[in-house]
């Protein structure tokens, strides 16, 4: 289910937006190097398989769930219990005083015929483009350039620096980000008209502001896949690239037929943790716009806590976590099967 | 490296110059914040935003401080960053010890379940958390918002932990169980020390992660004396009273805290799992 991990690479810090499943990949690596030395001295000592057998698990099993006994409270009071509190409310109405009054299905059909709510789907749909598949494609194009172009030419020191560069947007808080770009962005005293003597009121009209905020967050996120896609580059075999050069295939060629290739697991996990992160987006949205102008920028997250908090149509927005909580599973599970084939028909 | 020589000289800088423009691109908002925090308004106004600033003019960012009593809200998001982080890796090690070296039966429907929740989004759970916080006195308290966090971030240290120490090498545990060690004293004995570089890494995941976390806080944290950074930059964003140089100020101090994580664990990090690697 998991992919080979990317690398030890102090950069694979943080991919703040992301959900942390690639990167933490990153630790699977090498955690046991030195304990293998350990244990290989002590086989050494080992008296007889059999007492070896016998003394693997001599208090049985049991023993061990006392561990989880900490993680399972807390766990069923904080994730199972209110996830299923969710899902009930999602058949209520409810402002989030008094008692619910049940509704079946009332909020799910009302959902289906919100066009704000299809439209919040469909930004969403755009957000997956800005920081999942722009941010992949660029990110294979710049890593390849670094490792397979400059490194070699301008020495690792001159890619370290520009992967570093690349890479800096992504160890902001996503909402720093938003008011970084939220003042660089001011209609009257932003940078960006300043500069280029600019009348452009980037997240105030309807008409751009989506693709200002798809810009900003492929800013954000591409750091992400450039840094993982090095990593990942490091274990694949130089005298893949030697041969290939020797026989005097172009940089592009290199890149279709070893490059992508010998990193698939990687772009596969930079896909699928971008997009959960697009699809859970919520703080750029609500420091840059909140989901307006109108609801040209608004989506699934901000939508539910619209009718949460502000609208107090509990049941109505726990309707809408729902669907989001039910999307984001399916289309976990989707990428795992996907990935899982991709590596059974590779091998 | 032969090839490099059938490299002509001119393309081959126009690639690095091509990289090196979208670099300054990608910096170009680091420096434009930085350099307009330390202008006053009038010379924002007459300079605009590229002219270098006269000096350091430091009214703004100690304005702001004052203002969002920045120094308290840094004090919460370490508290509350930091104690996630410790608690978080504290779980992940009990559960992933049960799961990866005791193998207890059902583990992998345990793991599913973990991982699906650090899937599941935060507004799924936002409302019964909001409402159960508030029946237990716990709303608009820092230990509501570390509880939250440390479960979330265990669910996924706990599946990654797992099938690290699922690699576990079993003879150590073995000889250690033939001296009569306990479970508990082989833990914290044995498992632990020798999990270290990962163990290490993993806390400074969490700490970063919980220190970027922006929703469940704003939901939560109400109050201006239990607010984190991010918190009290993102809702104060775009604010009426805020003029141009105030604001750059802001933004600034939002970004220091986090460039300055960056730069601190990165090495930790690299040595860390080096180390590891190294034997």
């Amino acid at each position: 289910m998991t992919p080979p991990s990317p690398g030890e690479d102090g950069f694979s810090l943080s991919p703040a937006a992301a959900t942390g499943v690639g990167d933490g990949q990153a630790l699977t690596d090498a955690p046991y190097g030195h304990a293998e030395t350990v244990s290989g001295k002590r086989s050494s000592r080992r008296v007889n398989p059999a007492a070896r057998a016998g003394a693997a698990r001599p208090r049985g099993r049991g023993g061990y769930w006392l561990y989880l006994v900490p993680s399972l409270v807390l766990f069923l009071a904080i994730i199972v219990v209110p996830f299923l509190m969710n899902v009930a409310t999602s058949f209520t109405r409810w402002s989030g005083v008094g008692t619910p009054t049940w509704i079946g299905l009332d909020n799910y059909t009302k959902l289906f015929k919100d066009e704000r709510f299809w439209a919040s789907f469909e930004h969403n749909v755009a957000l997956i483009i800005a920081m999942a598949v722009v941010p992949t494609i660029i990110g294979l194009v710049l890593a390849a350039a670094l490792f397979d172009y400059i490194a070699k030419r301008f020495g690792g020191r001159t890619a370290s620096a520009l992967r570093a560069a690349f890479y800096l947007p992504q160890v902001l808080p996503v909402a720093v980000a938003g008011v970084v770009w939220g003042w660089m962005l001011h209609p009257s005293y932003g940078a960006v008209n300043q500069i280029f003597g600019l009348k452009v009121n980037w997240l105030g009209d309807p008409d751009i502001a989506l693709a200002t905020v798809m810009a900003i967050m492929v800013w954000f996120q591409l750091g992400y896949p450039v840094v993982i896609f090095m990593a990942g580059l490091q274990r694949v075999d130089p005298s893949l690239y030697e041969a290939a050069e020797i026989d005097g295939a172009s940089w592009w060629r290199r890149f279709w037929h070893i490059t992508i290739p010998q990193i698939r697991p990687e772009i596969f996990v930079v896909l699928l943790t971008c997009t959960i992160a697009a699809l859970k987006v919520f703080g750029p949205i609500f420091v840059l716009t909140r989901g307006g102008p109108g609801s040209a920028t608004m989506v699934p997250s901000y939508f539910s806590y619209l009718n949460f908090f502000q609208k107090v149509n509990v049941g109505y927005g726990s309707a809408i976590a729902t669907v989001l909580a039910l999307i984001i599973v399916v289309v976990t599970f989707l990428f795992l099967r996907v990935q899982e084939r991709d590596q059974e028909s590779g091998s | 490296m032969n090839a490099d020589r059938t490299f002509r000289q001119p393309g081959r800088w126009a690639v690095l110059a091509a990289l090196v423009v979208l670099a300054v691109v990608m910096l170009f908002p680091f420096v434009i914040v930085t350099l307009n925090a330390f202008k006053s308004p009038a010379e924002y106004s007459s300079g605009g935003p590229l002219s270098l600033p006269h000096g350091f003019y430091l009214d703004g960012i100690v304005a702001f401080w004052d203002r969002v009593d920045f120094g308290l809200k840094l004090w919460n998001s370490l508290l509350i960053s930091g104690v996630v982080a410790v608690a978080a890796v504290v779980l992940s090690v009990l559960n992933a010890y049960a799961l990866g070296i005791g193998k207890v039966r059902g583990r992998l429907w345990i793991l599913v379940l973990f991982l699906v929740a650090n899937t599941l989004p935060q507004e799924a759970l936002v409302y019964p958390l909001y409402y159960l916080s508030k029946e237990v006195g716990l709303y608009d308290s820092k230990l509501a918002v570390i509880l939250i966090f440390t479960v979330i971030q265990a669910a996924f240290g706990t599946y990654l932990l797992s099938s690290v120490l699922g690699q576990f090498p079993r003879g150590i545990l073995e000889a250690a169980e033939l001296d009569g060690a306990s479970r508990w004293r082989m833990l914290w004995g044995i498992v632990v020390p020798i999990s270290r570089p990962t163990l290490s890494v993993l806390l400074i995941f969490f700490f970063i992660w919980t220190w970027n976390e922006f929703f469940l806080p704003m939901v939560f944290l109400i109050s201006n004396d239990n607010q984190t950074v991010p918190v009290a930059l993102g809702v104060l964003q775009g604010e009426k009273m805020m003029d141009a140089t105030m604001s750059s100020a802001s933004a600034l101090l939002g970004i220091i805290p986090a460039v300055a994580f960056f730069l601190i664990f990165q090495r930790t990090l690299t040595r860390g799992i080096t180390v590891g690697a190294i034997k």
